[in-house]
């Protein structure tokens, strides 16, 4: 302890708080709690309501012990909505893939010279992103009605946004070199797109629509909590009904097929980028 | 490609610049070109397989899905239609043509969509801590016994994988209505997707710093806290804002099943045909959605610039 004293003397700037620093992080610490507190307090967050509402949580656990359909048809019946809901997922998912090609193409600065058109097709993919899948659920329900096709759509109108912007992004790191040279063999802009760039963004591409799939299988769980189709209109109906069994086996069924799903889309994935080396 | 060796290579040869590419023989040319055709029409019997594929299951999910043209185009007029209708006021004349009318539920709808903010905040600030605590447990290279690692990441799974909505769905049995059920859903769920984020941060730092403090006698913790905690916080910080994006259009329809914020306002307006309602209060998600996208990204660039200055 006296070698520390001796070092602290020899060296006070080294051992000397750092005053702006430690104010700095105080005030954003600070801050965040304070609007963590005041957010419990404008919501009215009651300790006891919470104790009671974590009792009751408990029961409910308890209740959907063991996970059962009840029955072997309504089981199939399940099973009915968990393909329908990979159904929407892979249909979402590829149909926005197709549209967002050309966005991409008309989003990317080395394509699309003309600014405007550039931040026209780049502000619009942002709103539509910001808009949630359920919400888009709501609005195609009243386009083609109840059902799973509504749901496809709507993942479709979610993904458009985020595809695009991904392809857009792809294209404009694509290395220019292959497209200069189908350039200078003579080949026109098109055959530049088409030899130079394609080749480069489509493992990318690829990959990514796996990706998405992957998140949709998610996404196409709930969607049916709205009304357009697949296994979450089971599931939202059997916890409103207090089927707790029921639907503990639905959660369990989600939870299976998300991995399975996750699973093979990595394998596939690893596969794609693999071959294409670097 | 043989045509343009042809011509290279006899027709243009004594005139031409290009003469130093030397096109071999044709007894030496055929097999390269079998093989450039042996391993062209391999890659495309594989890209016709797997566009057979593609195209297999797209048929299968089409029939999955119900997908019926005749109904999606007879009706398709309506989602331009719809657009239409939400942008015009019970007068009839366009919405923004009489602000005042268009936002006549202004005051509310900005405490909702506060409420909506507030609820993501302290869902994805309450998550953080969740996966921060989580994290370290999952790390191989800061916990050797195997079961521990496991357990904590099926956990964490688990909670990622259920999605939010579900959650919320239970927890308004639970809990009652209101925003508390929709806070603990995010919570939950951002806890599973920070914490698997954190854990592969954790795993990528460097272990020196850490056989330093451990070195000199440090606890675990103390080991985390000056070894580990310096090298990951602006990356946590970093995933923590853009979870808080991502909670925040996921707030907006936590309402749909009860659980707090703008999302009940609008299924009611959607679901009645409070055509002028239903387009404000969008414009009014989309543009707070937007703004805290652009706020957060600006943050990030800054946090890891931090980092970069420090390194």
């Amino acid at each position: 302890m006296s070698e520390r004293a001796a070092l602290v003397a020899r060296f006070p700037a080294a051992f000397a708080p750092n005053w702006s620093a430690r104010v700095q992080t105080i005030g954003v610490v600070g801050g965040a709690v304070g609007l963590y507190i005041f957010g419990l307090v404008t919501l009215d967050f009651d300790p006891s309501r919470i104790m009671r509402g974590f009792a009751r949580l408990g029961d409910i656990f308890e209740m959907m012990l063991p996970p059962t359909p009840d029955s072997w048809s309504r089981g199939q019946l399940y099973f009915e909505a968990l393909i329908q809901t990979l159904s929407i997922a892979f249909l979402g998912t590829l149909m926005a893939a197709i549209l967002a090609v050309p966005l991409g193409f008309l989003a990317a600065r080395n394509i699309v010279a003309n600014w405007l058109l550039h931040i026209l097709a780049r502000r619009g993919l942002d709103t539509m992103r910001s808009v949630d899948t359920l919400i888009w659920a709501l609005i195609w329900i009243n386009v083609v009605g109840l059902g799973p096709f509504a749901g496809a759509l709507a993942i479709m109108t979610a993904d458009i946004a985020a595809f695009g912007k991904l392809m857009s992004e792809a294209i404009e790191t694509a290395d220019r070199k292959p497209v200069e040279g189908v350039a200078a063999a003579g080949g026109n802009r098109l055959e530049a797109i088409r030899f130079g760039i394609i080749p480069q963004i489509l493992p990318i591409f690829a990959s990514q629509v796996l990706y998405f799939f992957e998140s949709n299988t998610r996404s196409a769980t709930i969607i049916g909590i709205v009304g357009a189709g697949g296994i979450g209109l089971y599931l939202s109906e059997e916890i409103r009904v207090l089927e707790w069994q029921r639907a503990a086996f639905l959660i369990l069924m989600v939870l299976v097929t998300v991995a399975i799903i996750d699973q093979i889309s990595q394998r596939l994935r690893a596969a794609i980028m693999g071959n294409r080396g670097r | 490609m043989s045509r343009a060796g042809q011509l290279v290579g006899r027709d243009t040869w004594p005139h031409s610049m290009i003469h130093t590419i030397a096109i071999p023989p044709d007894a030496q040319m055929a097999p390269l070109m079998r093989g450039y055709a042996a391993s062209v029409s391999a890659r495309r019997r594989q890209m016709l397989l797997g566009a057979a594929i593609a195209i297999l299951a797209f048929l299968l999910a089409c029939i999955g899905a119900e997908v019926d043209p005749d109904k999606f185009w007879a009706n398709l007029g309506n989602f331009g239609g719809y657009f239409y209708r939400i942008s015009k006021l019970d007068t009839g004349s366009f919405a923004w043509t009489d602000p005042v009318e268009w936002y006549w539920g202004l005051g509310r709808w900005l405490r909702l969509l506060g409420e909506t903010l507030l609820m993501a905040y302290l869902g994805t600030a309450t998550g953080f801590v969740g996966g921060f605590l989580a994290c370290f447990l999952c790390s191989r290279n800061l916990v050797a016994r195997a079961w521990v690692r496991f357990t904590a990441r099926r956990m964490l799974e688990f909670c990622r994988t259920v999605p939010d909505i579900v959650f919320a769905q239970i927890f308004v049995i639970a809990f009652g209505l209101g925003p508390l059920p929709g806070v603990l859903a995010i919570a939950i769920h951002t806890t599973g997707a920070l914490g698997k984020l954190f854990s592969e941060v954790v795993e990528s730092i460097d272990m020196k710093p850490v056989e330093g403090v451990a070195a000199s006698g440090g606890t675990w913790v103390e080991q985390i806290r000056f070894g580990v905690l310096p090298q990951v916080l602006s990356n946590f910080a970093s995933y923590g804002i853009l979870r808080f994006e991502v909670n925040v259009r996921g707030a907006t329809v936590l309402g749909f099943v009860g659980a707090g914020g703008i999302g009940e306002e609008l299924l009611l307006a959607i679901r009645k045909f409070f055509y002028s309602d239903v387009s404000a209060i969008l414009l009014l998600v989309a543009i707070c959605v937007m703004v805290i996208d652009l706020a957060s990204e600006h943050i990030r660039h800054r946090l890891l610039t931090i980092e970069g200055g420090k390194t």
